[in-house]
C-alpha cells in the first residue's frame, strides 16, 4: 500500500532551496554592439528576443457535447455500447471493443478511487491551483475510468478503494473540471 | 524485406539550453559527427531522410524538418517528418529502417531534434500535456508527471513497489551518466537525495523525473551492400516492433496479460491487465521485435537495454513490459542490481533520459547511437572513458515511448 505524505517529512529548505525568483521580463533592447572586424562575428553572443503568442481556439466537443451539457445539469454521463454492452466511464460514442455505436447513460455519483496523486507543480495554466489531487474514479460494471480532481481532503486521507462522490460547479465553465469529487459522506 | 544496418551515428551534447545555435545547426553537429564515421560516404549516395521532432509549439515553426533538410544540403532528396510524442525518435528510426528494408533507399538518414528551452519549464509542461486529451485530461492540471504518478501509485498498490526502488533507478542512471560526456546531468546521488528532492507529484520527486533539453541526434542506415562499402563495423537491425494504446489513461482495459514466449498464464492469475500500471503498447512492441529477432528469453539473450526512462517509475514498468522480469517484479529487479552495469541486463548504461536529457525528437535516435557504439565496442572511443562499455555486447534493445504509453517502439540491434 501507499505511504502518503513523504513531502511533509522534508525540511522547507530542502524542498525549496533558496533562490532569487526568475521572471521573464527582460530589458527592451534597441541596439547591440557590433565589431568593425567582421571576422569576429562568429563569436557573437546570440540575440534572444521575446515573441508573445496568444490564440483563441474555437474548440468544439462535437459528439461528446452532451457530456458537458450533463455536467452543467449536475449529471455525470458515461456511454454504453448498444451492441456488446461495454460501459465506458469516460464517454466514447464508438465502442473500442466491437466498433458498435454507444448510447448515453448516467453514471452513479458514487465511485471509488482507482489511483491518485497530489501535484505540487503543473502546467503553467494551473500552477496557481497547486497543490491539488488527481484521481482516477472506478465504478462497478463500468469498463473504463474517469480522471478528475479530488477536493476537501489531505493526501494522508486518500487511499485506493476509498468511496468518492461527484460534485458539480454551479457556474459551469463547460470543461471537464465542471465535475470534481469529494470523499463520500457516510451513508445513512 | 532485406537486411538493414546502422553504419554511423552522432549526437549533439544535450543541454538545458543551446541559445548559441538554431535547431538546424544543432542537427548539423550530430550529422557531421555521424558522417565522420563513414568517410567513404559521398553526398550522392544518400538517398533520403526522415525527420523527427515532437512539438511545433516549442519552436513556433511549422515544417521545421525541411529547414533541417535544406541546411544539411539534402534537398531535393526525399524526406518526411514522423511524429508520435515521446516515441518520435524511435518511430523515425523505424521509418528509416522501412525505407531501406523495402528497397526504396540504399542509404537513409534519420535525424531528430528538440529545442525545449524556448519556453519556460511550466509552459513546456503545458505543451507536453497537450499530448493528452485536451477535452478530458488537460483541463485538470495539464501535467504529465501527475499522470505517471497515478500509474505508479497503482503499481505500488498492485505489486508492493516502493519509493526507494524508484529512487534506485535515479541513482543508477545518474551514476552511469558520470562516464558519458554527452549527458546533461552527471550526478552521484543516494536514495535519500532522491527522496529529499522537491516533490513534483506524489510519489515522484524532481530526481524521479527527466528534464527538458535542447539536443539533436542523427543515424545513418544502409543496405547490406552499402554497409559493406562504408564501415568495418556495421550493426544489423534484427527486430522491429511497435505498439499503441488509448490516448486517455482512463480508457485502458482490464483484461488478460499479453504473454511472451517464456511466460505462462499461471504467472498472472488474477492480474487485471494492463490497467494503468503497465504498458500494453510496450509489451506488444516487444512481442513483435523478439519474434523477428528470434529472442525467446529476453533477460538471457539481451546484453543491454536503452529504454525510455522519462520517469523512474516508467523504467520499472518497462522492465516488466520487455519481459526482463515478470510483471510485478520490476522494483526488485532494480533493487537487486540486475539493471546495473555488470548486472543481469544493464539498463540505460548511457544514463538514460533521466541523466542524458530528453530533447524529445532526438531522444529515440540518441538511444540508437549509444546502442550502436556499444555494439561496435567503441564506447571508449566516443566517451573518452570505457567504463560504460558492456563487455562483449552482441545484442542490444532500444525502446522509445510516448504519452502515457500511447506509441511505443522496440528495436533490436546486433553486432555483425
Amino acid at each position: 500500500m501507499v505511504d502518503p505524505q513523504p513531502a511533509s517529512e522534508q525540511s522547507p529548505e530542502r524542498r525549496h532551496p533558496p533562490r532569487l525568483e526568475e521572471t521573464e521580463e527582460g530589458a527592451v533592447l534597441f541596439n547591440v554592439p557590433f565589431p568593425s572586424d567582421l571576422s569576429q562575428l562568429k563569436g557573437m553572443s546570440p540575440i534572444i528576443a521575446k515573441w508573445p503568442y496568444q490564440i483563441n481556439y474555437i474548440h468544439s466537443y462535437g459528439q461528446d457535447s452532451p457530456f458537458f451539457a450533463g455536467l452543467a445539469n449536475k449529471k455525470l454521463l458515461g456511454t454504453r455500447c448498444s451492441r456488446c454492452g461495454t460501459a465506458y466511464g469516460t464517454p466514447r460514442l464508438r465502442c473500442m471493443g466491437c466498433g458498435g455505436e454507444c448510447d448515453w447513460f448516467e453514471l452513479p455519483r458514487r465511485g471509488r478511487v482507482h489511483t491518485w496523486t497530489t501535484c505540487y507543480f503543473s502546467g503553467e495554466a494551473y500552477l496557481d491551483e497547486t497543490p491539488f489531487h488527481l484521481i482516477l474514479v472506478e465504478w462497478e460494471n463500468v469498463a473504463t475510468l474517469f480522471l478528475s480532481r479530488l477536493v476537501g481532503c489531505e493526501s494522508a486521507d486518500i487511499s485506493i478503494g476509498m468511496q468518492v462522490e461527484a460534485r458539480f460547479r454551479r457556474n459551469s465553465k463547460f470543461n471537464v473540471a465542471d465535475v470534481y469529487f469529494v470523499r463520500a459522506p457516510k451513508q445513512t | 524485406m532485406r537486411p538493414v544496418y546502422m553504419v554511423a551515428g552522432g549526437v549533439s551534447k544535450f543541454a538545458k539550453a543551446r541559445p548559441t545555435v538554431t535547431f538546424q545547426q544543432m542537427v548539423a553537429e550530430a550529422f557531421d559527427a555521424a558522417l565522420a564515421q563513414v568517410p567513404a560516404l559521398t553526398p550522392e549516395q544518400i538517398d533520403g531522410s526522415v525527420a523527427s521532432y515532437f512539438s511545433d509549439h516549442f519552436q513556433r515553426q511549422l515544417m521545421a524538418g525541411i529547414m533541417v533538410q535544406d541546411y544539411l544540403g539534402l534537398c531535393p532528396k526525399p524526406s518526411k517528418r514522423v511524429e508520435g510524442g515521446g516515441a518520435t525518435g524511435g518511430l523515425c528510426f523505424q521509418t528509416a529502417w522501412e525505407a531501406v528494408a523495402s528497397g526504396r533507399m540504399e542509404v537513409c538518414v534519420a535525424y531528430g531534434f528538440e529545442t525545449m528551452s524556448r519556453v519556460n519549464t511550466w509552459k513546456g509542461n503545458e505543451f507536453i500535456a497537450l499530448a493528452s486529451d485536451v477535452s478530458f485530461d488537460f483541463p485538470l492540471g495539464g501535467f504529465y508527471t501527475g499522470y505517471y504518478a497515478m500509474m505508479v501509485v497503482r503499481h505500488m498498490h498492485e505489486f508492493g513497489t516502493t519509493v526507494e526502488q524508484l529512487a534506485r533507478v535515479s541513482v543508477k542512471n545518474h551514476r552511469n551518466a558520470c562516464h558519458n560526456p554527452y549527458a546533461q546531468k552527471r550526478l552521484r546521488l543516494t536514495i535519500e537525495d532522491v527522496r529529499a528532492a522537491p516533490m513534483v507529484a506524489y510519489p515522484l520527486t524532481l530526481l524521479d523525473v527527466c528534464v527538458m533539453s535542447d539536443g539533436a541526434a542523427a543515424c545513418i542506415l544502409a543496405s547490406e551492400e552499402m554497409a559493406a562499402k562504408l564501415t568495418d563495423a556495421p550493426v544489423r537491425i534484427t527486430g522491429v516492433g511497435t505498439g499503441t494504446d488509448t490516448m486517455r489513461m482512463a480508457d485502458r482495459p482490464h483484461g488478460e496479460v499479453l504473454l511472451l514466449p517464456h511466460e505462462s498464464p499461471a504467472d498472472y492469475k488474477g492480474l487485471k491487465y494492463p490497467g494503468v500500471h503497465s504498458f500494453r503498447a510496450g509489451r506488444t512492441a516487444a512481442i513483435q521485435a523478439y519474434k523477428m529477432a528470434g529472442v525467446t528469453n529476453p533477460p538471457r539473450e539481451l546484453d543491454f537495454v536503452e529504454l525510455h526512462d522519462a520517469y523512474t517509475s516508467s523504467e520499472i514498468q518497462t522492465y516488466e513490459d520487455l519481459g526482463l522480469c515478470r510483471y510485478g517484479e520490476g522494483g526488485s529487479f532494480v533493487e537487486s542490481g540486475k539493471a546495473d552495469l555488470g548486472g543481469l541486463v544493464p539498463v540505460n548504461p548511457s544514463g538514460g533520459l533521466l541523466a542524458c536529457g530528453h530533447p524529445v525528437g532526438a531522444t529515440g535516435l540518441m538511444q540508437a547511437v549509444f546502442a550502436f557504439w556499444q555494439l561496435q565496442g567503441r564506447i571508449g572511443t566516443h566517451f573518452g572513458d570505457s567504463t560504460l562499455q558492456v563487455p562483449k555486447a552482441r545484442r542490444g534493445l532500444i525502446h522509445s515511448h510516448a504519452g502515457t504509453g500511447t506509441y511505443i517502439t522496440v528495436t533490436i540491434m546486433e553486432a555483425v
